[in-house]
C-alpha cells in the first residue's frame, strides 16, 4: 500500500538552461518565500543569473537577502558563492503593487489621461487594495521581468491570497470585468457627457444603473465612471498582457513548485494545487514538503519506546531515560503522522516528484541558512 | 472586560463567568499554518458549552469549517454542525459574498429578483471581486447582522458569534471597513453601512484574537497584528498559543543539552535497564541518537521560551492549547474546547 513518490531532482531543474521561470505556490505559512529564496540562491551559485521576485517576505528573510526596502526594483544580493567563476548572480526584489499599477497606467495612457486615472480616488483605493490587485500585479511584474530578458531564471513566490491560486484567476477576472457589460453601463453616461445619460440606455441597463446610483450614491458612481472612462484607452493593453502572462506560465520553460508542510490542511491544499495546475495545463515540477520531522533513532519504535518508559516508571528507575523515551515516542508518532499525510498525497498523485526539507530549530536569518535549505532540497 | 492576566483564567469575579464577559463577536485570526480554523471551531464549541447557541462563520470560501467538523461543504445557510459538551449548539455559516450582496440589497433596499440581471451585467462579480473593500464589508456586514439579530421576542438569536477571519497579515485592513471602502464611498449608503459595521467591530462586544505558534515568524506577525489593531482602534482580545508541547524534561537537563552537555552514558544504562538493547541495537549508538534528539528538543524549547517572552510584552491574555498527538480531528476539537473552557470560558 505504501507508495514511494519519485524524488524531485531540484538541481536538474535549476541547471537546465531551458528553465526560465520557477513559480513557488502553496498555502500560507508553509515556507513558500523561503523556498523561493533558497532555490534562487542555489541556482545562482550553480552559475545562473537569477532574480527572485517576492511578494510579501518576512522581515528577517528580506534582511537575509540584504533587502531593506520595498522599491519594486531588483537589487543585487551580495555574498553569493562562486559568483566570479561560474558567472552566476542573484538579484532580489519585493513587489510594490501600487507602483507597478501606476507604471502600467503611465506606460499605456497619454499624460493627461494618466493623471486623471492616478488621482482618481477609486483608482487609488483599487491599486492599493489587496483583493486581486496584488495577484494581478505579481503576474504583471513577472511578465515584465521575463520580457526584459535580463535574467536567465526568474523565481517567484505567490501572494498570500485568500485562495492561493488567485494569481491564476486574477488576470482573467480583470479581463472579464474590462470586457463586460458593466463597463459599458459605467462608461456610457460619461461618454455622452450628460447628467441623466442613463435614460439613453435600454431598460435592463437603466434598471441596473438605477440600482447602482441608489446603492453607491451618485458621487461615487461618477468617480468610478471617470476612472473606467479614463482607463478605457488602456483596456486593450491590459487584456493582452494578462493573456500573454498566462501563456508564459503554460510554456515549457516554466516550472511550478508546489510547497507544503506535512500537515492535513497544507497537503490537501497541495493536492488541490496539483489538480488545478493540471486543469490549466501549467507545467508542474513537483512538490516540496517543508518542516519534516525526522527521528534520529528510527529503529526504536514509538510503541517499544513508550512501553519501556512505562516499565521504568513502574520500577521507579532511570527517570531521565524514561522521559527521553517518551520524548522519542512522541517524535516517532509525529513522524508517522507526517508520513501518512504524504502517502495520502502520493496515492492520489503517484507521479508527482517530492523533495523533503527537515524541520529546523530556527528560522532562516542569512544566506548561509538559505544555502543550507538549498542543499537539503537538492539532496 | 479582559485583563492581561497572562496565561491563566481570571476567575476572581463573582458574576464573571468568562474572560470575555460582554463579548459577542470573537474574531479569530492567525498566520497561515497556525491552526486558526481549528482554534475558531474549538472556541465556538467552548462558548456553546452548557446550553448556549453559537454561530461559527467563515469568510474566505475555503470550506475550512466543514473540513474541521468532517462535513460535506457548507451552503450559504446557517446550519447546526455540532453539539457542545453539556448541551449547546454550534451553527455554522460559510459566507458567500455574492449571496450576501443580494441579501443585503433585498434587506436594505427591498430590491428583489434582480439578482440574475445584476449577475449577468457583471455587477455582482465587480462588487465581490474587484471593487476595493466591498467584499470585506459584505462579509463583515453579514457577520454583524448575525451578532445583532433578535428573534420575535427581542432575544438575541446567538449568544456569541465566532469568525474564522483572514490571516494576521490582512486582519486590520479586513476589519477596518470604513477605511477600506473610502475610495468607493466617502458618502452615501455604502459608507453608512460600513460605518454601522465598523461600529459593531470596534465596540467592546467584539474581541479580535490571534492564534500563534511559539515560532519566530508567527509570533512576530502576532505582535505586528496587535500593534496594527491598536493603532486602528479595534479591540484586541487574547493570544491563543497553539500546539504547545510539554517540556518533558527537567529544566537543568534541557539547559545542559542546549550547551551540548547531555550525558548519553547514563542514558545507555537506562536503555539497558529497560531491556531496549539487544543484538540488533547497540546501546551506546541508540543512546547517542536519542541524546541528539534531546539536544534538538532542548534548542527548540529554548527558542519557544524566547518567543513566549516576546509575546508577554504585548500585554494581552494568553491561552495555551496542547499539541494534539493525532492531529486536529473531531475528537481533537473537543479536547481543545475543553482546554479553552478550563482557561477562559468556564
Amino acid at each position: 500500500m505504501t507508495r514511494t513518490a519519485p524524488a524531485l531532482d531540484i538541481d536538474a531543474i535549476l541547471d537546465d538552461p531551458d528553465t526560465r521561470i520557477i513559480v513557488c505556490c502553496g498555502s500560507g505559512g508553509v515556507g513558500k518565500t523561503t523556498t523561493a529564496a533558497a532555490l534562487g540562491l542555489r541556482a545562482a551559485e550553480r552559475g545562473r543569473s537569477v532574480v527572485v521576485l517576492t511578494v510579501d517576505p518576512a522581515r528577517r528573510l528580506a534582511q537575509a537577502m540584504g533587502l531593506t526596502e520595498l522599491d519594486n526594483t531588483p537589487r543585487r544580493v551580495h555574498g553569493v558563492d562562486g559568483a566570479g567563476e561560474a558567472g552566476g548572480e542573484l538579484h532580489a526584489m519585493m513587489l510594490d503593487m501600487k507602483r507597478t499599477f501606476d507604471e502600467i497606467i503611465e506606460a499605456h495612457a497619454d499624460p493627461e489621461r494618466a493623471r486623471q486615472i492616478l488621482t482618481n480616488p477609486f483608482y487609488q483605493s483599487l491599486s492599493s487594495s489587496f483583493s486581486g490587485t496584488q495577484e494581478y500585479m505579481a503576474m504583471e511584474k513577472l511578465g515584465q521581468l521575463r520580457r526584459s530578458d535580463e535574467w536567465d531564471l526568474i523565481v517567484v513566490d505567490t501572494p498570500p491570497s485568500r485562495s492561493a491560486l488567485d494569481f491564476l484567476d486574477a488576470p482573467e477576472r480583470l479581463g472579464r470585468f474590462l470586457d463586460g457589460r458593466l463597463i459599458r453601463i459605467l462608461t456610457a453616461p460619461a461618454k455622452v457627457g450628460g447628467r441623466s445619460a442613463f435614460k439613453l440606455l435600454n431598460a435592463g441597463f437603466g434598471m441596473v444603473a438605477g440600482i447602482l446610483t441608489k446603492v453607491i450614491g451618485a458621487q461615487v458612481l461618477r468617480d468610478i465612471q471617470m476612472f473606467v472612462t479614463a482607463l478605457d484607452a488602456v483596456f486593450g493593453g491590459f487584456r493582452q498582457r494578462a493573456e500573454q502572462t498566462y501563456r508564459l506560465l503554460q510554456a515549457p520553460g516554466t516550472a511550478f513548485v508546489v510547497v507544503a508542510a506535512p500537515e492535513r490542511d497544507a497537503m490537501r491544499e497541495a493536492s488541490y494545487f496539483v489538480e488545478r495546475l493540471a486543469d490549466e495545463r501549467m507545467p508542474l515540477a513537483g512538490l516540496v514538503v517543508n518542516r519534516v520531522h525526522r527521528p534520529l533513532a528510527p529503529s526504536l519504535s514509538a510503541a517499544r519506546s513508550s512501553a519501556a518508559a512505562e516499565d521504568l516508571d513502574a520500577r521507579g528507575e532511570h527517570e531521565l531515560t524514561a522521559a527521553v523515551l517518551r520524548l522519542h515516542a512522541g517524535r516517532m508518532q509525529l513522524a508517522a503522522r507526517e508520513q501518512r499525510q504524504q502517502e495520502h498525497f502520493t496515492s492520489a498523485h503517484p507521479t508527482v516528484p517530492i523533495a523533503q526539507v527537515p524541520a529546523m530549530p530556527e528560522d532562516v536569518h542569512d544566506l548561509a541558512g538559505l544555502r543550507q535549505i538549498g542543499q537539503l532540497l537538492a539532496s | 472586560m479582559s485583563q492581561p492576566t497572562g496565561g491563566r483564567a481570571g476567575s476572581n469575579g463573582e458574576a464573571r463567568d468568562t474572560d470575555w464577559d460582554g463579548v459577542r463577536l470573537h474574531v479569530v485570526s492567525g498566520k497561515g499554518g497556525t491552526g486558526k480554523t481549528t482554534v475558531a471551531a474549538a472556541l465556538a464549541l467552548a462558548l456553546a458549552a452548557g446550553g448556549r447557541k453559537v454561530l461559527l462563520v467563515e469568510v474566505e470560501g475555503r470550506q475550512g469549517i466543514a473540513q474541521a467538523f468532517d462535513l460535506p461543504p457548507l451552503p450559504y445557510e446557517e446550519r447546526k454542525v455540532a453539539v457542545a459538551p453539556g448541551g449547546g449548539d454550534v451553527y455554522a455559516l460559510a459566507i458567500d459574498p455574492e449571496e450576501a450582496m443580494l441579501e443585503y440589497l433585498e434587506m436594505f433596499y427591498g430590491i428583489k429578483r434582480v439578482g440574475k440581471a445584476l449577475t449577468r451585467m457583471g455587477v455582482v462579480d465587480f462588487a465581490t471581486t474587484i471593487a476595493p473593500g466591498l467584499r470585506d464589508v459584505l462579509v463583515t456586514g453579514k457577520t454583524s447582522e448575525a451578532v445583532r439579530r433578535r428573534d420575535k421576542l427581542g432575544r438575541r438569536v446567538y449568544d456569541a458569534v465566532v469568525m474564522d477571519a483572514p490571516p494576521t497579515g490582512r486582519i486590520s485592513r479586513f476589519l477596518n471597513v470604513t477605511q477600506e471602502v473610502a475610495g468607493l464611498a466617502r458618502v452615501g449608503p455604502i459608507k453608512n453601512h460600513a460605518d454601522l459595521v465598523r461600529g459593531v467591530l470596534a465596540s467592546p462586544e467584539t474581541a479580535v484574537h490571534f492564534v500563534t505558534l511559539l515560532e519566530e515568524m508567527p509570533v512576530q506577525e502576532t505582535l505586528d497584528g496587535i500593534e496594527e489593531l491598536r493603532t486602528t482602534g479595534l479591540p484586541v482580545g487574547g493570544v491563543f498559543v497553539n500546539m504547545v508541547r510539554p517540556a518533558g524534561l527537567p529544566e537543568g537537563v534541557l539547559a545542559a543539552a542546549c550547551r551540548g552537555g547531555f550525558d548519553s552514558a547514563e542514558l545507555a544504562l537506562g536503555l539497558k535497564a529497560a531491556g531496549l538493547t539487544d543484538a540488533r541495537a547497540d546501546a551506546s549508538a541508540v543512546a547517542e541518537a536519542l541524546a541528539r534528539e534531546v539536544c534538538e528538543h532542548a534548542l527548540r524549547t529554548e527558542l519557544e521560551k524566547r518567543e513566549r517572552g516576546a509575546l508577554e510584552e504585548a500585554d494581552v491574555p494568553r491561552y495555551d492549547l496542547p499539541l494534539l498527538p493525532d492531529g486536529a480531528d473531531l475528537a481533537g476539537l473537543y479536547e481543545l474546547a475543553d482546554a479553552l473552557r478550563a482557561q477562559c470560558v468556564t
